[in-house]
């Protein structure tokens, strides 16, 4: 562990998409009117797929190693080298970073190519891809930054890419406020997790041990221990703040807002950015800094509760919505939600585990819709869908898979990775929040069966014009699909319950987690927990037979036929709408408050002050007609004349003024000259 | 006058001074003696650009340490961000009274 | 009496700046007076050589030089039409102002002459861009963050001054 193995290939991994993003984003135009599309989009593509090449590579350099050293470490250079501060730019690959390149580059690549499909008939393509390179270069820097410094660069730079891939079809004014949004809540949580940094380093400074690297803050957490600021714990504090970071980026409570209007970007970018990768980017921080937040169990209780109530809060949403990516936004926000509960409950492995099915299943689900939307015109509202089984054979298998996998079928992904969190939420003693869950995945279940058979069973309701020109995605798009839902079935087991031969992952990532594990549990109460959830979500998927396959769903289906839950549930709670009034209307309110006291108070003031001046020169006036012109006229006229000579000084004229001042100082010299010398 | 011979021959603080005066001399006559906006601000930086050089002599020369080379630096930053204000106003006063002779708005003072 | 080169040199560094400024002082076309600043302001980076400030001559060359310089050229550019320099360029009350001006700098160079300065004996010239680094990282941390808010406020304002009312 204290040795890790120097190489020099890691940074290709990194640095391979920045250049198909340099090359795309500076020549992009050009390439694309003299070479054509496919060219670039060659270009796009060729450095995700050594990136995952080298990938393989960094993997399999692991498993030639034993268990405790696995590690890979490439000094690329020292960034700022400042007396006891020093930063390098260096990227490491340990088990969990693997794991996270693997899916970043691999699942990347596949988007990349469903792309060339999606975006075909887009003028710009080569602004996409060079956008969806860098995006990969940044996340990948997230991922393999060996240093909270060179990850916070990664952070921002997927926050960018994000911005501007949602707001991709700049002519569309709610696309662009879109982007707008998303970037400027994920700035709120930046501004948290900036200073968390902050904190961190500062207090590890005082303590002597001034550093940003993982390894060396998961060696100094004891440091930490019995810290204070402020009455409250230093580990508590900096968690915390590193903690809202999260919440801006993996769309918590309360700064999910942005995720669901993400959606106006290109569906692949959903996919990728708002689905697989960028989003999940708070769980892996937390996962990497597992012994840090292990050390400040107040957090992880908030953690823990943050996650369960996104995970409800979002999945009662998802049940109403009726647009096919607004759903799976939702859904997307909800499953993230299982993660932080998995962080919450010091569960790291499992929830690194549900990032890693969740990225199959639900990259296999918004690339399904995409190739939906694709054959809809760009219809994305399932009341208009239906019926598209027999059309789209090929999207309708990978989807049914994809939406057994997420709703918790037996021996699918989805349904290890659940049942993991679910039971280390129940071993850990936490009941309610293990209720909570248990409920979201019967909610899941309904939601993912509810989209299944309003997208793809039943009747056509589409218009007569798209109904003719439905037809199968081309092949680049649906061998994407595939690869995906095979993964959505086979990632599932590596990571089966204890009394199933145990997780290979749990195995795998041992180095890194700080933490001991749950205690060894009775094999019957962990196959009790795990039938209750089996229950659930079949309850939800009858549920949804029963609501949306037996009772075939209108094409006008409107939120004002129903109940008011039903509405409250259709606007989201209406948390957009309080965001609106209190933030923005907040806002705005002060800037009022502060005119209305400049006008009113400081005006007031000002003008008081004159008015008094004239009362006074009134004053002035009176003794100076009555008093002095009656007592001494001739003095009068003597002060008018002097009044009237030095009338002249006042010029409003700043050269001469600066005569008087050059005076003065020539004066002061020769006074100082002549008399304290 | 062999004395002056010698301070002439070897150049000290006081060689700085005097240049730096000099400059600042002049930017005082620019100040005193322009009309045109621009002129007087091109007579700032003389001044400016004086008090820098009297630091920096004075960093050489009398302290031996760089303190004196910041303060030189924050001046230039200034001069930077004086520059930048005093040409906007300029363009807004050129905007407003198509001159930017300095006797041609003294409008406050009626 | 022999005298050394580099004391030749400050005295021809030190006539550009002087000569320059006076250029700038005394020119009736304004276009010369902000390109006889080019001058002044390289001159005067030369004398920060010769103090072995080779930060701060650096800086002078690249904010004065490259920004300061362009932009005033601009602001002439933009506030003139070239034919009517001469007019636009007055000089009021030269008379008085030498006047002034000669006293004070006759006051000013008799008061360094007359001071006793205090000098230290070795002066080392060395690379001082590491120590400057440093020290606006740590003793002038406040001042240095306080002049990128200063520049930053700058660089709004000019923004909001120059550009035309946009009317709602």
């Amino acid at each position: 562990m204290d040795h890790p193995v120097q190489t020099d290939f890691l940074r290709w991994i990194v640095l391979f998409p920045l250049l198909g993003a340099a090359v795309n984003g500076l020549l992009g135009a050009r390439i694309q009117e003299r070479a054509g599309k496919r060219m670039v989009a060659f270009i796009a593509c060729a450095p995700v797929t050594l990136s995952f090449l080298f990938s393989l590579w960094a993997y399999s350099r692991l498993l030639g190693l034993p268990a405790k050293e696995r590690f890979l470490i490439d000094r690329f250079y020292t960034w700022i080298p400042m007396g006891s501060f020093s930063v390098d730019v260096a990227f490491w690959v340990d088990p969990l970073s693997a794991i996270m390149i693997l899916v970043v580059s691999g699942i990347g690549g596949l988007i990349h190519f469903y792309s060339i499909g999606y975006m075909h008939d887009d003028r710009s393509m080569w602004r996409y891809f060079a956008y969806l390179n860098l995006f990969t270069f940044s996340m990948l820097l997230l991922v393999t930054g060996d240093n909270l410094l060179v990850m916070f660069v990664g952070w921002e730079g997927v926050g960018l890419c994000s911005w501007a891939l949602i707001g991709f079809w700049y002519t569309d004014h709610t696309n662009t406020r879109a982007g707008n949004k998303a970037f400027i809540v994920n700035r709120i949580g930046d501004f948290g997790f900036v200073l968390g940094i902050f904190l961190l380093y500062w207090t590890l400074s005082g303590q002597g041990q001034g550093t940003l690297a993982f390894r060396e803050i998961a060696e100094h957490v004891g440091l930490l221990a019995d810290l204070e600021l402020w009455g409250v714990g230093v580990a508590t504090l900096v968690t915390i703040l590193l903690f809202i970071g999260a919440t801006g980026k993996s769309a918590q409570i309360p700064l999910y807002v942005w995720l669901p209007d993400a959606m106006q970007g290109p569906t692949p970018v959903s996919a990728l950015i708002h689905a697989a990768t960028m989003v999940t980017a708070g769980v892996y921080m937390i996962a990497r800094l597992n012994g840090l937040f292990s050390a400040a169990p107040a957090t992880l209780q908030i953690i823990a509760v943050v996650g369960a109530a996104t995970a409800f809060f979002a999945a009662t949403v998802a049940i109403t919505q009726t647009d096919i990516k607004r759903v799976l936004a939702y859904s997307t926000i909800s499953q993230l939600g299982y993660m932080f509960l998995a962080m919450g409950v010091t569960a790291y492995s499992a929830g690194v585990f549900h990032l890693l099915t969740h990225a199959f299943f639900k990259a296999c689900l918004f690339l399904g819709s995409g190739s939906i939307i694709h054959a809809m015109q760009g219809e994305q509202d399932m009341r208009q869908m239906g019926g598209l089984r027999k059309v789209m054979p090929a999207t309708f298998r990978t989807f049914a898979i994809a939406v057994l996998a997420i709703a918790g079928t037996p021996f699918l992904a989805g349904f290890f990775s659940k049942d993991a969190i679910l039971w280390q939420a129940w071993a850990t003693h936490n009941q309610l929040l293990w209720g909570v869950a248990v409920f979201v995945a019967g909610l899941t279940a309904f939601y993912m069966f509810r989209q299944f058979f309003m997208v793809f069973f039943g009747q056509c309701r589409a218009d007569h014009h798209v109904q003719e020109h439905l037809h199968e995605s081309p092949k680049i798009m649906t061998y994407p699909l595939w690869i995906l839902a095979a993964g959505s079935v086979v990632v599932g087991y590596l990571g089966l319950p204890a009394f199933l031969g145990g997780s290979m992952l749990d195995h795998w990532l041992d180095p890194v987690i700080h933490v001991p594990h749950g205690e060894h549990h009775a094999v019957m109460e962990e196959v009790g927990v795990m039938s209750v959830s089996i229950v659930a979500a079949a309850a939800g998927v009858v549920l949804a037979w029963f609501l949306y396959y037996v009772r075939t769903p209108s094409r006008d289906e409107s939120p004002e036929a129903r109940g008011f839950a039903y509405r409250v549930l259709f606007n989201k709670y209406y948390v957009d709408e309080v965001y609106q009034f209190v933030f923005v209307g907040g806002t705005l309110l002060l800037a009022r408050v502060g005119a209305a006291f400049d006008r009113y108070i400081i005006d007031t003031i000002v003008d008081g002050t004159a008015k008094v001046t004239t009362i006074l020169a009134w004053f002035n006036g009176l003794f100076d007609k009555y008093v002095i012109d009656m007592l001494v006229n001739a003095v009068a006229n003597v002060t008018f004349a002097v009044g009237n000579n030095f009338r002249r000084v006042q010029t409003g004229n700043i050269n001469s003024y600066l005569y008087v001042v050059v005076g003065a100082v020539v004066v002061a010299l020769i006074v100082k000259l002549r008399y304290w010398s | 006058m062999a004395a002056y011979v010698a301070m002439l021959t070897k150049v000290g603080l006081e060689h700085y001074l005097v240049v730096g005066g000099i400059l600042f001399a002049l930017g005082i006559y620019i100040v005193l003696t322009r009309r045109n906006a621009i002129s007087i601000l091109l007579g700032v930086e003389l001044i400016l650009n004086s008090a820098g050089l009297n630091y920096v002599a004075f960093s050489h020369f009398s302290t031996g340490n760089v303190d004196g080379q910041i303060y030189t630096v924050f001046i230039i930053m200034l001069a930077a961000s004086e520059a930048a204000i005093g040409l906007a106003i300029v363009l807004a006063i050129y905007q407003l009274f198509a001159t930017i002779d300095v006797e041609a708005t003294e409008t406050l003072k009626d | 009496m022999e005298i050394s080169i580099d004391v030749l040199i400050f005295y021809l560094v030190s006539l550009v700046v002087v000569g320059s400024a006076c250029i700038v002082a005394f020119s009736r076309n304004i276009v010369h007076s902000a390109f006889s600043l080019l001058g002044t302001f390289g001159g005067v980076a030369g004398l920060y050589v010769f103090l072995g400030a080779d930060f701060v001559a650096a800086v002078q060359v690249l904010i004065y030089v490259g920004g300061i310089l362009v932009l005033i050229l601009f602001a002439v550019m933009l506030t003139h039409r070239i034919s009517d320099i001469d007019i636009t360029n007055r000089t009021v009350g030269r008379i008085p102002g030498l006047v002034a001006v000669a006293v004070f700098l006759g006051i000013l160079v008799y008061a360094i002459g007359e001071t006793d300065w205090v000098k230290v004996k070795e002066v080392a010239y060395a690379p001082t861009t590491a120590t400057i680094g440093n020290l606006f990282l740590g003793d002038y941390l406040l001042p240095f963050q306080i002049a990128a808010v200063v520049l930053l406020v700058a660089l709004i304002g000019a923004i909001t001054l120059s550009r035309k009312e946009i009317k709602e």
